[in-house]
């Protein structure tokens, strides 16, 4: 076998390998404060009721709480690349959420409402940032077990 | 066909293999454009100026629409017919540009629009738009969801392959493949947003 060709095998298995449904799980976190957060945005002016986006919300940070959970247990995973995406796309994130908060507290959000969407937003804000860096780390992980 | 897993490896004998375009993830001269617009956003909303509101929503609106209709129609069904090496240089000198551009264009229209249909007494519940607004939440929240979880990871992912020293055409393929295919959902996704918001516009 020619370097190459093994090259070639190695980067075969980095596309097949399996992995946990980390970004899957993540990526439906995130539509449940989407949906939530379109519940709330449709009453504004008013008080929304705060049951279902409140149950939305909670169901999102089980989900990426289930996302870190998973991710914890990976092995031979690009932890360097995925810190490095991470960070730098939280920092993006956080810019984008402290903009929509802004204009929530600008339309005078107060109480519970606003207590409901900055929680919507700081799983928002960690959610496209995992799925971001999981989906850069796992074509880069090494390619052994990936669990 | 040639050989496409590394796009860095030539044919023994061939010559130098043409220098593949240094790929920056993020473009650092755009950021502070990206800051600028920002500024201008939260200005505008801050103090309710709705000339900087409307100018904010519909530049950025009719940016973000065009661009993903013309990405999601034109260029993804032409791009997915291109040889690998062909996409990777494509995507080498575009992605890179999508990175800043897109979620800027999204932020600046979605934030100015929404203090804009609440200056103008859109989001009471007596507005005849009232319901095409929350249509038009509804849609964009699809998109958001479809760019946020699908499309714009699968972007970096394709620039980071590419930075490296022996990126797989492979990976790249099949990156590319859902770049295209969720490019061309928003895209028709868009024509909705048209027609909600020419709605809106002339009731």
């Amino acid at each position: 076998m020619t370097a190459g060709q093994a090259a070639g095998t190695a980067a075969g298995t980095a596309v097949e390998r399996r992995f946990p449904p980390v970004a899957g799980l993540t990526t439906v976190s995130l539509a449940m404060v989407v949906v939530g957060g379109i519940l709330m945005a449709s009453y504004v002016p008013r008080r929304p009721p705060l049951g279902l986006p409140a149950a939305l919300a909670c169901i999102g940070a089980a989900l990426v709480l289930a996302s870190v959970f998973l991710l914890s247990r990976l092995q031979d995973f690009a932890w360097d690349r995925f810190f490095v995406v991470f960070r730098w796309a939280l920092l993006a994130y956080v810019i984008s959420a402290a903009m929509i908060g802004f204009a929530f507290v600008r339309d005078h959000t107060r109480g519970a409402p606003l207590a409901l969407v900055v929680l919507m937003l700081v799983i928002f804000a960690v959610d496209v940032p995992i799925i971001i860096a999981f989906t850069v780390a796992r074509y880069s992980s090494p390619p052994h077990s990936a669990s | 066909m040639s050989d496409t897993r590394h796009l860095q490896a030539g044919p023994a004998g061939a010559g130098p293999a043409p220098a593949r375009p240094r790929v920056q993830v993020v473009p650092v001269r755009g950021l502070p454009v990206v800051a600028a617009v920002v500024v201008f956003v939260v200005v505008s909303i801050a103090g309710n100026w709705l000339w900087a509101l409307t100018f904010c929503h519909v530049v950025g609106g009719a940016l973000w629409t065009a661009i993903d209709l013309f990405v999601g129609l034109i260029i993804g069904p032409i791009l997915g017919r291109l040889p690998v090496p062909a996409r990777t240089e494509f995507a080498a000198r575009f992605m890179p540009k999508m990175v800043l551009l897109m979620p800027t264009l999204v932020l600046m229209t979605l934030a100015a629009g929404f203090q804009l249909a609440l200056l103008e007494g859109n989001l009471a519940p007596s507005s005849p738009n009232h319901a095409w607004l929350v249509v038009s939440y509804c849609v964009v929240g699809v998109m958001a969801v479809i760019a946020l979880g699908i499309l714009e990871p699968a972007n970096i992912a394709v620039l980071v392959e590419m930075r490296k020293a022996r990126p797989d055409g492979e990976i790249i393929a099949r990156l590319m493949r859902r770049f295209v295919l969720t490019a061309g959902i928003t895209g028709v996704m868009q024509v909705a947003t048209l027609i909600i918001m020419t709605r809106v516009a002339t009731q």
